[in-house]
């Protein structure tokens, strides 16, 4: 009889059978708790014994443990190299290891079968206060806030004291929040350190690129060019936090299209130069793979067409990534007509005002 | 009157004669020390190997702050630029890099054991992670957040939070490309906030990403902030714990009204600090063996390189693949030329704030479609309640699918599939999974229940054949002893609210009718299906079905011979 109970008008049944005198039938009786089972370190003389052997045992081994930790700390001295420091690690870890975990297991292998093992019972109580305690609290806290005298009159001096107290925050919060977005000007995200005539560099190296430098199918990481002193400044991670470039040269015939406006040709003899920073979340997209012309971020996959206006084709990223528009100029290097068209990197709410 | 004073002099314990108890006696005459003594030396804890899990979250909290103490000693927490003067490794010698960076390689290299200390901070902060998670799990599938522990269920969820945030504030201190690279998704998703996102991200950074304000900031987070709330709220959680009593299983002799377990002293002291030592030995052990975040190997933040098969920590694996999975097409909005994109917001911000909700509300929305207001002390098989335990699974799958999603680059490269293809199969599995993993849940624990049914009413299987006069077999069951059948009974199984009709006796619709309607729709889902406990009447009724079945009682082994002429089934 095992009734199929998701009807919930089911859940009676149709069997009616008088029960055993003296049996409540809706419910069984606890039958308390279980009869207590005696360990063999309680009735045999010689397993206790035992146990508090093992249990010293494991005490002696830990205080070895930690010998052997200071032993390697003082004759395994790490010698800089990668496994050096490896096997320094390794050694005065395993030491501390065996150290703690000599003290761990004798404590507890101790509490199992030594310490009494006797089920304890104890009451609980209602969390609730009683209701005796319960009225003395109400009524002291009524006499307390008559006391304060301020209850039913005196508006003025209860709005007087929330509102200072609401207040005096501000004299920390104003001069807080005032500095501690720096110059707060949110509209240096639009712009880059791109200008008219500024050279693709190599990243890291700095070196200029010629045009003729770059061969089909090959893929540059570039960056702006500018001066030693300046790349060794927190303005220059900055600066090339949005300035980073990807440069492919396609086949002519490959690129089907490129962001280039009516009239403008932003791209050179197949060349052309993308920001590396993704317009989802703001990786950098380094992952070039020549036979499709994708490019692809590792952080979150969206793939971009390099072949294509850099579209997307895959992945969480909305838009495209900006094109920087190159050119090159009388020495044959690589150069960019102007800054990004557009803020590159992700979407924020005042993006395109 | 002097001669009451004469007495309880008399009557007075005699002074102390050993040290330890001359010490114990300055201190109580100072600070009442006994009352405290008293109510907790032999305070009852319940037993079970389950709920050492909380234990081990403690631990590693307190394994954090000692190999946390060790790096804070070595670690510059300063953006300043430098080029790295040290010999090792070879690889970085004269590159230009943060201090803090520089620090961190210098604490990996130069300092013995500060590696093995790195690498055991590491470890704990994945086992902390961790282990708050297992705990949750076995808070939430026995039922131990119902009445009076709502409280500390959110006290509880406030800590994963903070553990979250500890251990983000954490890996973002080396400086290093990848958890640069962390730091600017970071920015990515802040900035996507509608608003005030330009200026949080502003507000983060002091300034643009990534700035020379970051490591500082976040080093006062991680070591300050965070661990001063954690502690606080772990000190919190412990005291309702205590305050409350634990929870006990269901079993013989233990109901709500008492708790049934080993004292405090010893033998909780003594398995609380032998646990103590075990996680802090085997996290040891796990530095000692396992290398873990080797920075050097990434080098120092530059905003160009990436790395592919790049991860966060496990925990933070869920927003990872929420952002990954998210499709990128038509998500972005522009309203008014206000950029809103939806294709960050939703991975990143709703999502995470839809699974946090329900953590949260659980307890009070199971409580009121129960119509329960009972305090509980005695934990729930999570078969006896289907529904939540679905719900449960359900929300464990969409947070591993989550997870899995964040990893959908490494699965790609280990099993040579196609990413783009895994990532299709995780965006509907999103969806399809947890809907499937509630069904099926539910289903196997209707199943379990009813195979509880099953073994109270009939007993267990003997194995034992008896042949009958007529020819025919049959097996003898064994009836359960009493201890197994209480643990099979001993559940509510709450049946759907009944609400009052829609209009009164007068025929006027009744005022909030609706929403009555509306918990009692919900409370159908959550025990429309349903088993009941087996009642004493129903075993009666079993054992006289035929008398195939009073076989097996013992005392009717003399029935035995005429058994099987009257079949009933």
């Amino acid at each position: 009889m095992s009734e199929n109970q998701n009807n919930p008008a089911d859940t009676s049944h149709d069997v009616t059978v008088t029960p055993q005198a003296g049996t409540d039938v809706e419910r069984f009786a606890d039958p308390g708790i279980p009869e207590h089972k005696h360990r063999l370190t309680d009735t045999d003389p010689r397993a206790a014994k035992r146990a508090e052997r093992t249990v010293t045992f494991l005490f002696v081994l830990s205080i070895l443990g930690t010998i052997g930790s200071i032993v390697a700390y003082v004759m395994v001295p790490p010698d800089g190299t990668t496994s050096g420091v490896r096997l320094s690690t390794l050694l005065i870890g395993l030491g501390l290891a065996v150290s703690l975990l000599g003290i761990g297991i004798a404590g507890i292998h101790w509490a199992k079968t030594l310490m009494g093992d006797k089920e304890m019972v104890q009451e609980r109580h209602p969390l609730a206060t009683n209701d005796e305690d319960r009225a003395i609290a109400v009524k002291d806290l009524n006499d307390g806030l008559q006391d304060s005298g301020v209850v039913g009159r005196r508006g003025v001096l209860k709005g007087a004291f929330f509102g200072a107290l609401a207040l005096f925050p501000l004299a920390i919060a104003v001069p807080l929040i005032g500095s501690v977005g720096g110059d707060w000007n949110v509209s240096k995200f639009k712009h880059t350190m791109w200008r008219t005539g500024t050279r693709l560099a190599i990243d890291p190296s700095g070196r200029p690129i010629k045009a003729s430098d770059v061969t089909v199918g090959s893929v540059f990481h570039v960056v702006p060019e500018t001066t030693e002193e300046f790349r060794e400044t927190h303005e220059w991670i900055n600066e090339k936090s949005k300035a980073v470039v990807l440069m492919v040269r396609l086949n002519p015939e490959d690129l089907k299209a490129d962001q280039s406006p009516p009239g403008e040709t932003w791209s050179h003899e197949g060349i052309v130069a993308y920001s590396k920073i993704c317009t989802h979340v703001g990786c950098p997209v380094a992952l070039y793979e020549q036979q499709t012309h994708h490019l692809l971020c590792p952080c979150h996959q969206s793939t971009f067409d390099i072949a294509d206006s850099a579209n997307v084709v895959f992945g969480p990223a909305n838009r495209r990534l900006p094109q920087l528009p190159i050119t090159v100029d009388d020495e044959g290097y690589l150069i960019a007509q102007d800054d990004f068209a557009e803020p590159i990197g992700p979407s924020f709410w005042e993006r395109l005002k | 009157m002097s001669t009451a004073t004469q007495d309880t002099k008399h009557e007075a314990p005699a002074k102390p004669t050993t040290t330890v108890g001359k010490a114990a006696d300055y201190l109580d005459q100072r600070t009442s020390i006994g009352v405290a003594v008293k109510e907790f030396a032999r305070k009852v804890f319940p037993d079970h190997w389950s709920f050492m899990l909380g234990e081990i979250a403690l631990f590693s909290f307190v394994v954090l702050i000692i190999s946390g103490f060790f790096l804070t000693m070595f670690f510059e927490p300063s953006m300043a630029l430098e080029r790295y003067e040290g010999e090792h490794p070879a690889s970085m010698h004269g590159q230009l890099m943060s201090v803090a960076f520089a620090s961190t390689l210098d604490m990996s290299f130069e300092v013995r054991g500060g590696l093995l200390m790195r690498q055991i901070h590491h470890w704990s902060a994945l086992i902390f992670m961790a282990s708050i998670v297992v705990h949750m799990m076995r808070v939430f599938f026995t039922g131990a957040f119902r009445k009076p522990r709502e409280i500390n269920w959110i006290v509880g969820i406030l800590l994963m939070i903070l553990g979250l945030a500890a251990g983000f504030t954490g890996y973002s201190l080396p400086d290093d490309v990848l958890s640069g690279n962390g730091l600017r998704i970071t920015d990515g998703v802040v900035k996507s906030i509608p608003l005030i996102g330009s200026f949080m991200s502003y507000m983060i950074f002091g300034g643009e990403f990534p700035g020379h304000h970051i490591v500082p900031r976040l080093f006062t987070l991680h070591i300050f902030v965070v661990p001063g709330i954690l502690l606080a709220l772990i000190a919190l959680h412990l005291f309702l714990m205590v305050l409350q009593k634990h929870t006990q299983y269901p079993g013989g002799g233990r109901t709500d009204k008492n708790v049934v377990g080993y004292p405090a002293a010893p033998v909780y002291v003594a398995k609380m600090t032998g646990n103590f030592f075990m996680v802090f030995g085997v996290l040891a052990l796990m530095g000692a063996t396992m290398s873990i975040n080797n920075v050097w190997n990434y080098g120092p933040f530059d905003p160009s390189p990436v790395s592919a098969g790049a991860q966060p920590d496990w925990y933070m694996l869920f927003l990872e693949g929420s952002l990954r999975l998210m499709p990128g097409q038509g998500t972005e909005w522009v309203i008014f030329g206000y950029t809103l994109p939806l294709n960050i917001l939703i991975p990143a911000v709703v999502i995470p704030g839809i699974l946090f909700t329900f953590l949260i509300v659980y307890p009070f929305l199971e409580a009121r479609v129960t119509g329960d207001d009972r305090e509980h002390h005695v934990l729930d098989r999570p078969r006896n309640k289907p529904a939540r335990t679905g719900l449960g699974v359900a929300f464990l799958t969409a947070f591993i699918i989550l997870a899995l999603a964040g990893s959908n680059d490494l699965i790609a490269t280990h099993f040579a599939l196609s990413i783009n293809a895994i990532t299709w199969v995780f965006r509907i599995l999103f969806f399809v999974g947890p809907v499937f993993a509630y069904y099926v849940t539910k289903r196997i624990c209707l199943g379990l229940q009813r195979k509880d049914r099953e073994l109270v009413l009939h007993g267990h299987e003997s194995g034992r054949i008896v042949r009958f006069a007529n020819g025919e077999y049959i097996e003898v069951h064994t009836p359960l002893d009493e201890q197994e059948r209480w643990l099979r009974v001993n559940y509510d199984a709450p049946a759907p609210l009944t609400i009052a009709p829609k209009t009164d006796a007068r025929g006027v619709k009744r005022k909030g009718y609706g929403a009555d309607k509306r918990w009692q729709g919900l409370s159908r889902f959550f025990y429309e299906d349903r088993v009941s406990p087996v009642t004493p009447a129903e075993v009666a009724a079993a054992h006289s079905h035929g008398e195939h079945d009073e076989l097996t009682g013992s005392e009717h082994q003399a029935v035995e011979a005429g058994a099987g002429t009257s079949r009933e089934h």
